[in-house]
Protein backbone atom coordinates (compact mmCIF):
# COMPACT_ATOMS: atom_id res chain seq x y z
CA UNK A 1 0.00 0.00 0.00
CA UNK A 2 1.44 3.76 -0.82
CA UNK A 3 2.29 5.93 1.93
CA UNK A 4 -0.30 7.92 3.37
CA UNK A 5 2.19 11.02 3.67
CA UNK A 6 1.24 11.80 -0.01
CA UNK A 7 -2.06 12.99 0.67
CA UNK A 8 -1.92 15.57 -2.49
CA UNK A 9 -2.32 13.44 -5.36
CA UNK A 10 -4.72 11.14 -3.33
CA UNK A 11 -8.31 11.17 -4.54
CA UNK A 12 -9.26 9.03 -2.34
CA UNK A 13 -8.63 7.74 1.49
CA UNK A 14 -10.59 5.22 3.24
CA UNK A 15 -9.42 4.19 7.11
CA UNK A 16 -10.91 1.32 9.07
CA UNK A 17 -14.34 1.47 7.36
CA UNK A 18 -16.60 -0.78 8.88
CA UNK A 19 -20.33 -1.25 7.43
CA UNK A 20 -22.93 -3.22 8.97
CA UNK A 21 -26.62 -3.95 7.85
CA UNK A 22 -28.00 -5.02 11.03
CA UNK A 23 -26.16 -8.09 12.25
CA UNK A 24 -24.52 -8.41 9.31
CA UNK A 25 -21.20 -7.14 8.92
CA UNK A 26 -20.62 -6.38 5.10
CA UNK A 27 -17.17 -3.98 5.26
CA UNK A 28 -14.93 -5.35 8.36
CA UNK A 29 -12.01 -2.41 8.25
CA UNK A 30 -10.97 -2.00 4.91
CA UNK A 31 -8.40 0.46 3.88
CA UNK A 32 -8.17 2.02 0.57
CA UNK A 33 -6.05 4.89 -0.84
CA UNK A 34 -6.94 5.77 -4.44
CA UNK A 35 -4.54 8.34 -6.41
CA UNK A 36 -5.42 11.00 -8.82
CA UNK A 37 -5.66 9.48 -12.39
CA UNK A 38 -5.94 5.70 -10.95
CA UNK A 39 -8.07 2.91 -12.53
CA UNK A 40 -9.00 0.82 -9.95
CA UNK A 41 -10.79 -2.61 -10.51
CA UNK A 42 -12.76 -4.03 -7.49
CA UNK A 43 -13.42 -7.74 -8.33
CA UNK A 44 -14.45 -11.39 -6.21
CA UNK A 45 -17.53 -13.17 -5.60
CA UNK A 46 -21.36 -11.56 -4.91
CA UNK A 47 -21.88 -10.77 -1.72
CA UNK A 48 -18.08 -10.21 -0.42
CA UNK A 49 -18.92 -6.17 0.18
CA UNK A 50 -17.46 -4.39 -2.95
CA UNK A 51 -20.35 -2.90 -3.90
CA UNK A 52 -21.03 -1.63 -0.32
CA UNK A 53 -17.73 0.05 -0.59
CA UNK A 54 -18.41 1.57 -3.38
CA UNK A 55 -21.41 3.22 -2.66
CA UNK A 56 -19.73 4.53 0.68
CA UNK A 57 -17.21 6.47 -1.27
CA UNK A 58 -20.17 8.97 -2.17
CA UNK A 59 -21.91 8.16 0.75
CA UNK A 60 -25.42 6.37 -0.96
CA UNK A 61 -24.70 4.04 1.81
CA UNK A 62 -24.23 5.69 5.50
CA UNK A 63 -20.36 3.73 6.74
CA UNK A 64 -21.01 2.49 10.28
CA UNK A 65 -17.34 3.30 11.03
CA UNK A 66 -14.15 4.72 10.16
CA UNK A 67 -13.26 7.76 7.60
CA UNK A 68 -13.31 8.38 4.11
CA UNK A 69 -12.38 11.17 2.33
CA UNK A 70 -12.77 12.22 -1.40
CA UNK A 71 -11.19 14.95 -3.03
CA UNK A 72 -9.96 16.37 0.46
CA UNK A 73 -13.52 16.45 2.20
CA UNK A 74 -14.29 13.92 5.12
CA UNK A 75 -17.34 12.76 3.92
CA UNK A 76 -17.83 10.94 7.25
CA UNK A 77 -17.58 14.07 8.86
CA UNK A 78 -21.72 14.86 9.85
CA UNK A 79 -20.80 18.17 8.79
CA UNK A 80 -19.15 18.29 5.36
CA UNK A 81 -22.22 19.29 2.61
CA UNK A 82 -22.49 15.41 1.21
CA UNK A 83 -23.81 17.34 -1.77
CA UNK A 84 -21.39 20.16 -3.00
CA UNK A 85 -18.93 16.53 -2.63
CA UNK A 86 -21.34 14.43 -5.02
CA UNK A 87 -21.10 17.01 -7.67
CA UNK A 88 -17.78 15.88 -8.32
CA UNK A 89 -18.22 12.01 -8.05
CA UNK A 90 -19.83 10.78 -11.14
CA UNK A 91 -21.45 7.21 -10.35
CA UNK A 92 -22.89 4.85 -13.11
CA UNK A 93 -25.47 2.19 -11.56
CA UNK A 94 -25.83 -1.20 -12.61
CA UNK A 95 -29.63 -0.70 -14.05
CA UNK A 96 -28.71 2.44 -15.63
CA UNK A 97 -31.63 4.94 -13.43
CA UNK A 98 -32.22 6.78 -15.90
CA UNK A 99 -34.70 9.29 -15.38
CA UNK A 100 -37.52 7.61 -16.95
CA UNK A 101 -40.16 10.60 -17.76
CA UNK A 102 -37.29 12.77 -19.18
CA UNK A 103 -35.83 12.38 -22.86
CA UNK A 104 -32.07 11.45 -22.89
CA UNK A 105 -31.34 15.43 -23.41
CA UNK A 106 -33.07 16.56 -20.17
CA UNK A 107 -31.38 13.76 -18.23
CA UNK A 108 -27.95 14.98 -19.16
CA UNK A 109 -29.16 18.65 -18.54
CA UNK A 110 -30.98 18.30 -15.56
CA UNK A 111 -28.39 17.94 -12.83
CA UNK A 112 -26.59 20.68 -14.13
CA UNK A 113 -29.28 23.10 -14.95
CA UNK A 114 -30.18 22.23 -11.41
CA UNK A 115 -27.35 22.78 -9.72
CA UNK A 116 -27.06 26.31 -11.06
CA UNK A 117 -23.47 25.28 -12.93
CA UNK A 118 -24.57 25.65 -16.37
CA UNK A 119 -27.57 27.62 -18.23
CA UNK A 120 -29.51 25.46 -19.84
CA UNK A 121 -28.00 26.76 -23.20
CA UNK A 122 -24.69 25.62 -21.69
CA UNK A 123 -25.80 22.01 -20.63
CA UNK A 124 -28.02 21.75 -24.10
CA UNK A 125 -24.30 22.18 -25.77
CA UNK A 126 -22.46 19.86 -23.26
CA UNK A 127 -25.25 17.37 -23.64
CA UNK A 128 -25.16 17.02 -27.58
CA UNK A 129 -21.02 17.27 -27.61
CA UNK A 130 -21.34 14.34 -24.76
CA UNK A 131 -23.90 12.61 -26.92
CA UNK A 132 -21.75 12.74 -29.51
CA UNK A 133 -18.91 11.53 -27.57
CA UNK A 134 -20.83 7.99 -26.44
CA UNK A 135 -21.49 8.03 -30.12
CA UNK A 136 -25.54 8.38 -29.33
CA UNK A 137 -25.96 11.99 -31.27
CA UNK A 138 -29.11 10.64 -32.78
CA UNK A 139 -30.41 9.95 -29.76
CA UNK A 140 -31.16 13.48 -28.25
CA UNK A 141 -34.82 13.29 -27.90
CA UNK A 142 -35.64 10.03 -27.33
CA UNK A 143 -37.26 8.52 -23.93
CA UNK A 144 -34.73 5.83 -21.58
CA UNK A 145 -37.94 3.17 -22.75
CA UNK A 146 -36.52 3.12 -26.39
CA UNK A 147 -32.88 2.83 -26.05
CA UNK A 148 -31.61 -0.50 -25.67
CA UNK A 149 -29.23 -1.26 -22.51
CA UNK A 150 -25.81 -0.89 -23.93
CA UNK A 151 -27.32 2.71 -25.27
CA UNK A 152 -28.88 3.16 -21.41
CA UNK A 153 -25.84 3.12 -19.82
CA UNK A 154 -24.12 5.15 -22.34
CA UNK A 155 -26.49 7.85 -21.80
CA UNK A 156 -25.97 7.13 -17.77
CA UNK A 157 -22.14 7.56 -18.49
CA UNK A 158 -23.10 10.94 -20.37
CA UNK A 159 -25.08 12.00 -17.80
CA UNK A 160 -22.46 11.79 -14.87
CA UNK A 161 -19.99 13.37 -16.89
CA UNK A 162 -21.72 16.83 -17.75
CA UNK A 163 -21.26 17.40 -14.05
CA UNK A 164 -17.27 17.11 -14.91
CA UNK A 165 -16.75 15.18 -11.84
CA UNK A 166 -13.12 14.44 -11.33
CA UNK A 167 -13.72 11.01 -9.61
CA UNK A 168 -16.33 8.14 -11.60
CA UNK A 169 -17.78 5.32 -9.70
CA UNK A 170 -19.09 2.52 -11.87
CA UNK A 171 -20.97 -0.26 -10.00
CA UNK A 172 -21.57 -3.46 -12.40
CA UNK A 173 -21.88 -1.31 -15.29
CA UNK A 174 -22.56 -3.80 -17.42
CA UNK A 175 -23.50 -6.88 -15.46
CA UNK A 176 -27.14 -6.14 -16.68
CA UNK A 177 -26.36 -5.96 -20.13
CA UNK A 178 -26.85 -8.53 -22.93
CA UNK A 179 -23.55 -9.82 -24.35
CA UNK A 180 -23.13 -8.14 -27.42
CA UNK A 181 -23.58 -4.68 -25.53
CA UNK A 182 -21.23 -4.91 -23.28
CA UNK A 183 -18.22 -3.75 -25.58
CA UNK A 184 -20.02 -0.72 -26.26
CA UNK A 185 -20.05 0.36 -22.86
CA UNK A 186 -16.39 -0.67 -21.79
CA UNK A 187 -15.41 1.11 -25.09
CA UNK A 188 -16.69 4.08 -23.52
CA UNK A 189 -14.93 3.30 -20.23
CA UNK A 190 -11.52 2.87 -21.73
CA UNK A 191 -11.82 6.41 -23.28
CA UNK A 192 -12.54 7.71 -20.13
CA UNK A 193 -9.47 6.12 -18.46
CA UNK A 194 -7.35 6.88 -21.73
CA UNK A 195 -8.15 10.63 -20.76
CA UNK A 196 -6.77 10.16 -17.16
CA UNK A 197 -10.03 9.93 -15.60
CA UNK A 198 -10.08 8.67 -12.04
CA UNK A 199 -11.80 5.67 -11.99
CA UNK A 200 -13.37 2.76 -9.27
CA UNK A 201 -14.62 0.06 -11.23
CA UNK A 202 -17.03 -2.55 -9.35
CA UNK A 203 -16.54 -5.45 -12.16
CA UNK A 204 -17.02 -9.10 -13.11
CA UNK A 205 -15.67 -8.01 -16.76
CA UNK A 206 -12.01 -9.39 -16.01
CA UNK A 207 -10.62 -8.79 -19.68
CA UNK A 208 -11.51 -5.31 -18.91
CA UNK A 209 -9.59 -5.22 -15.80
CA UNK A 210 -6.82 -6.64 -17.18
CA UNK A 211 -6.54 -4.57 -20.37
CA UNK A 212 -7.67 -0.92 -18.29
CA UNK A 213 -6.98 -1.26 -14.74
CA UNK A 214 -3.91 0.20 -12.77
CA UNK A 215 -4.62 -2.04 -9.90
CA UNK A 216 -6.42 -4.97 -9.09
CA UNK A 217 -8.00 -5.59 -5.69
CA UNK A 218 -9.43 -8.83 -5.03
CA UNK A 219 -12.42 -8.35 -2.75
CA UNK A 220 -13.82 -11.42 -0.45
CA UNK A 221 -16.07 -11.46 2.74
CA UNK A 222 -15.32 -7.59 3.94
CA UNK A 223 -12.36 -7.18 3.22
CA UNK A 224 -9.07 -6.91 0.77
CA UNK A 225 -7.60 -10.08 0.18
CA UNK A 226 -5.57 -8.93 -2.09
CA UNK A 227 -3.95 -6.21 -4.41
CA UNK A 228 -1.73 -5.55 -7.31
CA UNK A 229 -1.28 -4.76 -10.66
CA UNK A 230 -3.27 -6.55 -13.11
CA UNK A 231 -0.33 -8.77 -14.07
CA UNK A 232 0.13 -9.85 -10.56
CA UNK A 233 -3.37 -10.56 -9.43
CA UNK A 234 -4.51 -12.42 -12.86
CA UNK A 235 -1.03 -13.92 -13.42
CA UNK A 236 0.51 -14.75 -10.45
CA UNK A 237 -2.21 -14.46 -7.28
CA UNK A 238 -0.36 -15.23 -4.06
CA UNK A 239 -4.04 -16.11 -1.95
CA UNK A 240 -5.62 -19.36 -2.93
CA UNK A 241 -8.94 -17.50 -2.40
CA UNK A 242 -7.92 -15.24 -5.32
CA UNK A 243 -6.63 -18.32 -7.09
CA UNK A 244 -10.57 -20.18 -6.48
CA UNK A 245 -11.70 -17.02 -7.73
CA UNK A 246 -10.18 -16.48 -10.72
CA UNK A 247 -9.92 -20.34 -11.62
CA UNK A 248 -14.22 -20.18 -11.53
CA UNK A 249 -14.19 -17.04 -13.74
CA UNK A 250 -11.36 -16.99 -16.33
CA UNK B 1 -95.15 6.54 -23.03
CA UNK B 2 -93.56 7.51 -19.71
CA UNK B 3 -90.38 7.73 -20.46
CA UNK B 4 -90.53 10.61 -22.34
CA UNK B 5 -93.85 12.03 -20.17
CA UNK B 6 -90.71 11.85 -17.49
CA UNK B 7 -88.34 13.12 -19.22
CA UNK B 8 -90.25 16.17 -19.98
CA UNK B 9 -91.21 16.75 -16.44
CA UNK B 10 -88.53 16.20 -14.21
CA UNK B 11 -85.32 16.88 -16.62
CA UNK B 12 -85.32 20.87 -14.87
CA UNK B 13 -85.62 19.09 -11.57
CA UNK B 14 -83.17 16.69 -12.55
CA UNK B 15 -80.69 18.80 -14.42
CA UNK B 16 -80.62 21.35 -10.76
CA UNK B 17 -79.93 17.96 -9.01
CA UNK B 18 -77.03 17.21 -11.90
CA UNK B 19 -75.54 20.73 -11.48
CA UNK B 20 -74.97 19.98 -7.21
CA UNK B 21 -73.62 17.03 -7.93
CA UNK B 22 -70.99 18.32 -9.87
CA UNK B 23 -70.37 20.90 -8.03
CA UNK B 24 -70.16 19.18 -4.76
CA UNK B 25 -68.11 16.21 -6.18
CA UNK B 26 -65.49 19.16 -7.76
CA UNK B 27 -65.15 20.71 -4.67
CA UNK B 28 -64.77 17.53 -2.62
CA UNK B 29 -62.23 16.33 -4.70
CA UNK B 30 -60.09 19.36 -4.89
CA UNK B 31 -60.43 19.72 -0.67
CA UNK B 32 -59.81 16.12 -0.46
CA UNK B 33 -56.45 16.04 -3.04
CA UNK B 34 -55.04 18.37 -0.57
CA UNK B 35 -56.26 17.13 2.52
CA UNK B 36 -54.86 13.42 0.80
CA UNK B 37 -51.49 15.25 0.02
CA UNK B 38 -51.27 16.70 3.70
CA UNK B 39 -52.09 13.02 5.48
CA UNK B 40 -50.02 11.61 2.77
CA UNK B 41 -47.14 13.46 3.92
CA UNK B 42 -47.85 13.11 7.49
CA UNK B 43 -47.68 9.73 6.90
CA UNK B 44 -44.24 9.66 5.25
CA UNK B 45 -42.62 11.51 7.61
CA UNK B 46 -40.25 10.68 10.67
CA UNK B 47 -42.16 12.58 13.01
CA UNK B 48 -44.82 9.89 15.05
CA UNK B 49 -47.10 12.27 15.87
CA UNK B 50 -47.83 13.16 12.39
CA UNK B 51 -47.41 9.61 11.28
CA UNK B 52 -49.85 9.02 13.87
CA UNK B 53 -52.82 11.78 13.39
CA UNK B 54 -52.58 10.13 9.70
CA UNK B 55 -53.13 6.77 10.48
CA UNK B 56 -55.95 7.49 13.31
CA UNK B 57 -57.25 9.60 10.08
CA UNK B 58 -57.63 7.05 7.38
CA UNK B 59 -58.48 4.33 10.01
CA UNK B 60 -61.29 5.83 11.06
CA UNK B 61 -62.64 6.86 7.60
CA UNK B 62 -61.99 3.39 6.40
CA UNK B 63 -63.28 1.90 9.03
CA UNK B 64 -66.82 3.50 9.14
CA UNK B 65 -69.25 3.42 6.37
CA UNK B 66 -69.90 7.05 4.42
CA UNK B 67 -73.57 7.08 5.73
CA UNK B 68 -72.47 7.02 9.71
CA UNK B 69 -69.65 9.63 8.65
CA UNK B 70 -72.45 11.83 6.81
CA UNK B 71 -74.59 11.93 10.06
CA UNK B 72 -71.69 12.61 12.43
CA UNK B 73 -70.84 15.50 10.58
CA UNK B 74 -74.59 16.53 10.04
CA UNK B 75 -76.57 15.69 13.30
CA UNK B 76 -73.48 15.03 15.74
CA UNK B 77 -70.95 17.69 15.53
CA UNK B 78 -73.12 20.48 15.87
CA UNK B 79 -75.64 19.14 18.77
CA UNK B 80 -71.58 18.91 20.49
CA UNK B 81 -71.01 22.21 19.26
CA UNK B 82 -74.43 23.88 20.42
CA UNK B 83 -72.92 22.84 24.24
CA UNK B 84 -70.60 25.97 23.28
CA UNK B 85 -72.12 27.96 20.65
CA UNK B 86 -75.88 27.72 21.01
CA UNK B 87 -77.66 27.68 18.32
CA UNK B 88 -75.11 26.13 15.88
CA UNK B 89 -75.71 24.24 12.89
CA UNK B 90 -74.57 23.13 9.68
CA UNK B 91 -75.86 23.15 6.24
CA UNK B 92 -76.83 20.13 4.45
CA UNK B 93 -74.20 21.28 1.56
CA UNK B 94 -71.27 22.42 4.20
CA UNK B 95 -72.36 18.62 6.12
CA UNK B 96 -71.94 17.48 2.53
CA UNK B 97 -68.63 18.60 1.38
CA UNK B 98 -66.57 17.93 4.57
CA UNK B 99 -67.94 14.25 5.20
CA UNK B 100 -67.27 13.77 1.01
CA UNK B 101 -63.88 15.64 1.46
CA UNK B 102 -62.69 13.74 4.35
CA UNK B 103 -63.47 10.64 2.88
CA UNK B 104 -61.92 10.83 -0.45
CA UNK B 105 -58.86 12.41 1.44
CA UNK B 106 -58.16 9.40 3.39
CA UNK B 107 -57.92 7.05 0.57
CA UNK B 108 -56.06 9.92 -2.09
CA UNK B 109 -53.68 9.61 0.56
CA UNK B 110 -52.92 5.68 0.30
CA UNK B 111 -53.43 6.25 -3.38
CA UNK B 112 -50.21 8.92 -3.22
CA UNK B 113 -48.30 6.53 -0.90
CA UNK B 114 -49.00 3.55 -2.89
CA UNK B 115 -47.43 5.80 -5.49
CA UNK B 116 -44.36 7.72 -4.61
CA UNK B 117 -43.36 4.05 -2.99
CA UNK B 118 -44.15 2.34 -6.42
CA UNK B 119 -41.04 4.78 -8.20
CA UNK B 120 -37.52 2.77 -8.34
CA UNK B 121 -35.42 3.31 -6.06
CA UNK B 122 -32.65 3.93 -8.13
CA UNK B 123 -34.37 7.03 -9.55
CA UNK B 124 -33.51 8.47 -6.04
CA UNK B 125 -30.09 7.21 -5.81
CA UNK B 126 -29.06 8.45 -9.11
CA UNK B 127 -30.22 12.08 -8.73
CA UNK B 128 -28.47 12.20 -4.81
CA UNK B 129 -25.05 10.85 -6.46
CA UNK B 130 -25.68 13.61 -9.11
CA UNK B 131 -25.20 15.95 -6.15
CA UNK B 132 -28.92 17.12 -5.93
CA UNK B 133 -30.96 17.67 -2.86
CA UNK B 134 -33.93 15.43 -1.49
CA UNK B 135 -36.23 18.25 -1.67
CA UNK B 136 -35.50 18.97 -5.90
CA UNK B 137 -35.27 15.00 -6.21
CA UNK B 138 -38.41 14.57 -4.37
CA UNK B 139 -40.20 17.33 -6.64
CA UNK B 140 -38.66 17.12 -10.12
CA UNK B 141 -37.92 13.04 -9.69
CA UNK B 142 -40.27 11.23 -7.62
CA UNK B 143 -43.38 12.81 -8.08
CA UNK B 144 -44.05 13.26 -11.68
CA UNK B 145 -43.43 9.39 -11.48
CA UNK B 146 -45.41 8.78 -8.96
CA UNK B 147 -48.23 10.73 -10.81
CA UNK B 148 -48.21 8.60 -13.85
CA UNK B 149 -48.18 5.54 -11.69
CA UNK B 150 -51.69 6.88 -10.19
CA UNK B 151 -53.25 8.17 -12.60
CA UNK B 152 -55.53 4.91 -13.12
CA UNK B 153 -55.85 4.85 -9.12
CA UNK B 154 -57.46 8.69 -9.06
CA UNK B 155 -59.28 8.29 -11.78
CA UNK B 156 -61.09 5.79 -10.25
CA UNK B 157 -61.86 6.93 -6.55
CA UNK B 158 -62.90 10.39 -8.54
CA UNK B 159 -65.58 8.15 -9.73
CA UNK B 160 -66.45 6.21 -6.24
CA UNK B 161 -66.35 10.40 -4.91
CA UNK B 162 -69.01 11.23 -7.88
CA UNK B 163 -71.25 8.13 -6.97
CA UNK B 164 -70.87 8.77 -3.42
CA UNK B 165 -72.56 12.21 -3.41
CA UNK B 166 -75.92 10.14 -3.70
CA UNK B 167 -75.86 9.20 -0.32
CA UNK B 168 -75.67 12.75 0.91
CA UNK B 169 -79.14 12.78 -0.28
CA UNK B 170 -80.03 11.16 2.97
CA UNK B 171 -78.63 14.43 4.86
CA UNK B 172 -81.15 16.34 2.90
CA UNK B 173 -78.33 17.94 0.24
CA UNK B 174 -80.75 18.61 -3.00
CA UNK B 175 -77.85 16.41 -5.09
CA UNK B 176 -79.52 14.11 -8.65
CA UNK B 177 -80.53 11.42 -6.32
CA UNK B 178 -82.67 13.33 -3.98
CA UNK B 179 -84.68 15.42 -6.72
CA UNK B 180 -85.33 11.91 -8.43
CA UNK B 181 -86.93 11.27 -4.76
CA UNK B 182 -89.13 14.21 -4.56
CA UNK B 183 -90.18 13.49 -7.98
CA UNK B 184 -91.16 9.90 -7.71
CA UNK B 185 -93.08 11.30 -4.31
CA UNK B 186 -95.77 12.86 -6.46
CA UNK B 187 -95.68 10.97 -9.67
CA UNK B 188 -94.80 7.04 -8.91
CA UNK B 189 -92.58 6.78 -12.65
CA UNK B 190 -90.09 5.13 -10.28
CA UNK B 191 -88.80 3.33 -13.02
CA UNK B 192 -88.17 6.12 -16.15
CA UNK B 193 -87.33 8.36 -13.20
CA UNK B 194 -84.50 5.89 -11.64
CA UNK B 195 -83.41 4.76 -15.08
CA UNK B 196 -83.06 8.65 -16.50
CA UNK B 197 -80.85 9.14 -12.81
CA UNK B 198 -78.83 6.23 -14.27
CA UNK B 199 -77.99 7.41 -17.26
CA UNK B 200 -76.94 11.35 -15.76
CA UNK B 201 -74.58 9.43 -13.98
CA UNK B 202 -73.19 8.00 -16.74
CA UNK B 203 -73.09 11.04 -18.65
CA UNK B 204 -70.87 12.32 -16.05
CA UNK B 205 -68.55 9.52 -15.74
CA UNK B 206 -67.89 8.96 -18.78
CA UNK B 207 -66.64 12.25 -19.61
CA UNK B 208 -64.70 11.95 -16.46
CA UNK B 209 -63.40 8.60 -18.09
CA UNK B 210 -62.75 10.74 -21.89
CA UNK B 211 -60.85 13.40 -20.36
CA UNK B 212 -58.84 10.88 -17.78
CA UNK B 213 -57.70 8.64 -21.11
CA UNK B 214 -56.56 11.92 -22.71
CA UNK B 215 -54.36 12.59 -19.62
CA UNK B 216 -53.21 8.95 -19.67
CA UNK B 217 -52.24 9.45 -23.02
CA UNK B 218 -50.35 12.51 -22.77
CA UNK B 219 -48.21 11.05 -20.06
CA UNK B 220 -47.22 8.07 -21.81
CA UNK B 221 -43.54 9.19 -22.71
CA UNK B 222 -42.02 5.84 -22.33
CA UNK B 223 -44.59 4.39 -24.64
CA UNK B 224 -41.96 2.33 -27.91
Amino acid sequence: MTNSNFSDNKKVIVRDLHKSFGNLEVLKGVDLEIAEGEVVCLIGPSGSGKSTILRCLNRLEEPTSGTIIVDNYNITDKKTDINKVRENIGMVFQQFNLFSHMTVKQNIMFAPVKLKKMTSEEAEKVAVRLLERVGLADKVDYYPRQLSGGQKQRVAIARSLAMKPDIMLFDEPTSALDPEMVGEVLAVMKELAAEGMTMVVVTHEMGFARDVADRVIFFSDGNIVEEGTPEDIFDSPKSQRTKDFLSCVL
Amino acid sequence: MDFLKVLKEATPMLIEGVRLTIGISLLSLMIGVIVGLLSCIMGMSKNPVLKGISAVYIWLIRGTPMIVQAFVVYFGVPQLIQKMVPGFTLTAFVAGVITLSLNAGAYLSEIFRSGIEAVDPGQIEASRSLGVSSRITMTRIVLPQAFKITIPSLVNQFIITIKDTSILSVIGMAELVNKAKIYVGSTYQFFATYILVAVYYLVIISVLMIVSKFVEKKFSYDKQ
